[in-house]
């Protein structure tokens, strides 16, 4: 089998790994060698679905031994199989490298006779690199479930940032889809790359050149749609794996149907791209935002509302707390006006010193003023002739997607245009709140 | 201080040359109209006066911008006058004038016209040069990297440290078509100069093994069922697939179809998805 059929295969079986992210780690290559990193991350092209390629993203093998139902590598799949050797591997990073194609390695597999043997072949392919190539680029290596812990110490000194997948997001779904794997498989390795970027930080302040243990820290991924677990229930999954694990990132994977399975979604059903989408916005709020989980969704809210997205809905159901005056309010309120950014809220902090701010000035910052007018004030005052209309507050919150999605779905039995002209009483604050809340 | 409505400066498009613009501009006290550089040959009826490189003049300048508003803003000043805005050489004599007055405040003065637009250029400057560190692609012949680039501002000087640092060994050449300028390294020497044409040698059997190969993966990696066009262009404008391996197979008949797929269909499928998805999460 030559390396094109090779690539084809294990590119194949590891294109629904979701994590392609080369952030976190800063470093220029070492004195004859190849290979630099930037915290922000790279992206160097981005796939026909829109997303971004950064690593060369292979399996080192997909000749799996697991028979995971969700799983296109599952050994009950009637697929070609192939396995680099860390060699090929080994060459093929590089070559992309120095033209430029990718940042880095993203090495995931199958596991290939036992875990042991699969981290083994990893490591070597990963020793190579940095060792005969003199490659300072970036590594994200999966860590196999089952590995020896000495295994994955050895393959934590070599990669940037390690990532073991939750896959399914209950004991009880992963119990049932992924019979070979247990919520503690996939714990233990998570807990073990914990403590050792843990010992490290101590260990790089006492020691200046001691090797780092996973720079970039950890990641994981879960799949969404699967299985009937809610979006409160992932949301608070997630928050706790950032608590708990300290982790960087967590993923979500909208299911692709792989498999005809009595256990899973037919073949036919779409992925759920919009709910994957209202996770990553929640995910982005805990991250970035202050949210917390416990705000966005409750058990009364299991799911999130598909118009609006999390922030402009918990604004809307929380109308006591605006209009916010933008001169005065601290960054974390200003963080939680639907328009305002974390990088607008850091401009209007910045600008602010220099004079009181109007609204001129605030889409200067790159304020979404359409969204934002109806939570703030300037100076005590609102936008000139802002009129608070239910029609102008759902386009308002709304994307162009979402208010043709709103449209088809619920038309409204009044034209928009004579909801404001003929029947025009003006809304209060509150009635936003009802108007949208409560009807949708 | 004197607004000259009527007179414009004529200096040689040097960076130094315009920090001597804005020695003359203090010296004259007076503000004029607009400041031409060689490249933006225009026929005014204004008057105008040249305005001659002196290396001692641009040096006082330059030493007086970190004293008086921090070493922040002299890279902000050398980013902007990278950029591609129309009339940059006026902005950032009024920014540094703003500066003079202001002191290191001038960089929160966010809200302030010349303020605002010239952190806007830069921010433009620094996005292309973000991306660009992404999206340039090398050919290799005889062990050297070659690259060409069509960017709108003059990324070269920004995109120095980041490709040394990457490729210390290597030598390489990096082509910037629209400023005919290119930036060249060997270990561990960069340097940048202006250069007319660049001829591109014949790619031999391994740079074409490579490129099948990337290609490969390229098409490979997208999971089809999400196919969404829209989405790739947002973060990787067409302008770039121009110089980009991926979009470059002038065998290929296939990659020509999928790129003239009528749009109107694509949207209408995405929304088709996003459906199928919401009811799924509902079931």
């Amino acid at each position: 089998m030559d390396v094109f059929e090779k690539l084809k295969i294990l590119t194949d079986g590891a294109k629904y790994d979701v994590a392609c992210t080369s952030s976190g780690v800063d470093r220029k290559a070492s004195p004859g060698g190849i290979g630099s990193s930037e915290a922000c991350g790279i992206c160097h092209s981005f796939a026909g679905d829109g997303r971004c390629i950064s690593l060369l993203k292979v399996l080192m093998s997909n000749a799996c031994v697991y028979d995971c139902q969700y799983c296109v590598n599952r050994r009950s799949n009637d697929t070609p199989r192939a396995t680099f050797t860390p060699r090929e591997l080994a060459e093929l990073t590089i070559n992309f490298y120095r033209r430029n194609y990718i940042e880095g390695l993203f090495l995931s597999s199958g596991v290939v006779k036992n875990p042991d043997y699969t981290c083994e072949q990893m490591i070597e392919a990963l020793r190579l690199l940095r060792e005969e190539y003199r490659f300072s680029g970036y590594i994200h290596a999966k860590a196999i479930p089952g590995a020896d812990s000495a295994l994955l110490s050895r393959l934590g000194l070599l990669a940037d940032r390690m990532s073991v997948n939750i896959e399914l997001p209950s004991q009880a779904s992963l119990k049932l889809l992924a019979p070979d794997k247990t919520k503690h498989s996939i714990l233990a390795p998570m807990g073990f790359i914990q403590s050792g970027i843990r010992e490290n930080s101590t260990d790089i302040v006492r020691y200046r050149h001691a090797p780092k243990f996973v720079p970039a820290g950890q990641s994981t991924q879960m799949i969404i749609g699967a299985t009937p677990e809610t979006d409160y229930q992932i949301l608070n999954l997630t928050e706790s794996l950032y608590k708990k694990y300290t982790l960087k990132r967590v993923f979500f994977s909208a299911y692709m149907p792989v498999a005809d399975n009595p256990l899973l979604p037919a073949p036919a059903t779409k992925p759920p791209l919009l709910r994957e989408h209202r996770l990553y916005q929640a995910d982005w709020l805990l991250r970035f935002y202050g949210f917390t989980a416990g705000e966005l969704l409750d058990e009364r809210h299991q799911s999130f509302n598909q118009y609006i997205d999390p922030k402009c809905n918990w604004a809307l159901n929380h109308m006591q707390y605006y209009p916010m005056e933008v001169n005065r309010a601290p960054y974390e309120d200003l963080l939680r006006v639907p328009g305002i950014g974390v990088n607008s809220a850091k401009r209007i902090i910045t600008a602010r010193r220099m004079g009181s701010l109007d609204f001129t000035a605030l889409k200067k910052l790159g304020v979404v003023l359409k969204r934002a007018q109806y939570f703030i004030l300037c100076n005590g005052r609102t936008t000139e002739g802002l009129k608070i209309s239910q029609d102008a507050v759902l386009r308002a919150m709304m994307s162009e997607k979402e208010l043709g999605m709103y449209y088809h779905n619920m038309p409204l039995h009044d034209e928009p245009e004579q909801l404001s002209m003929f029947a025009p009483p003006p809304l209060t604050q509150e009635d936003i709140q009802k108007c949208l809340t409560g009807q949708i | 201080m004197l607004n000259r409505a009527d007179l414009v400066y004529e200096y040689d498009g040097s960076f130094h040359g315009l920090m001597c613009c804005v020695f003359e501009s203090y010296v004259y006290q007076e503000i004029p109209a607009d400041i031409l550089s060689p490249d933006t040959e225009q026929t005014t009826l204004l008057q105008r006066r040249v305005i001659v490189t002196d290396e001692q003049k641009a040096e006082r300048v330059l030493a007086s911008i970190p004293k008086t508003m921090g070493g922040e803003v002299l890279d902000f000043v050398w980013r902007a006058y990278l950029t591609c805005i129309e009339r940059k050489e006026l902005y950032i004599l009024l920014f540094l004038r703003l500066g003079f007055t202001h002191g290191r405040r001038v960089m929160n003065m966010l809200a302030d016209d010349v303020v605002h637009t010239l952190t806007q250029a830069v921010r433009h400057l620094d996005r292309e040069a973000h991306l660009l560190k992404g999206f340039i692609r090398f050919s290799i012949t005889n062990g050297a990297l070659l690259a060409e680039i069509d960017p709108k501002n003059s990324v070269l000087p920004v995109l120095v440290q980041h490709f040394c640092e990457r490729y210390p060994e290597e030598r390489f050449l990096i082509y910037d078509k629209t400023h005919a300028m290119a930036l060249a390294y060997e270990p561990h020497r960069p340097v940048i100069f202006p250069l007319e044409a660049l001829e591109q040698p014949e790619p031999d059997e391994e740079e074409l093994a490579f490129r099948r190969l990337w290609q490969l993966f390229y098409d490979t990696i997208e999971v089809k069922g999400r196919h969404n066009p829209k989405c790739r262009m947002t973060h990787m404008p067409k302008r770039y697939w121009g110089n980009m391996t991926e979009f470059n197979r002038p065998s290929s008949i296939k990659q020509n179809t999928r790129a003239a797929e009528p749009e109107k269909l694509l949207l209408s499928d995405t929304l088709e998805t996003i459906k199928g998805g919401q009811f799924h999460a509902e079931g």
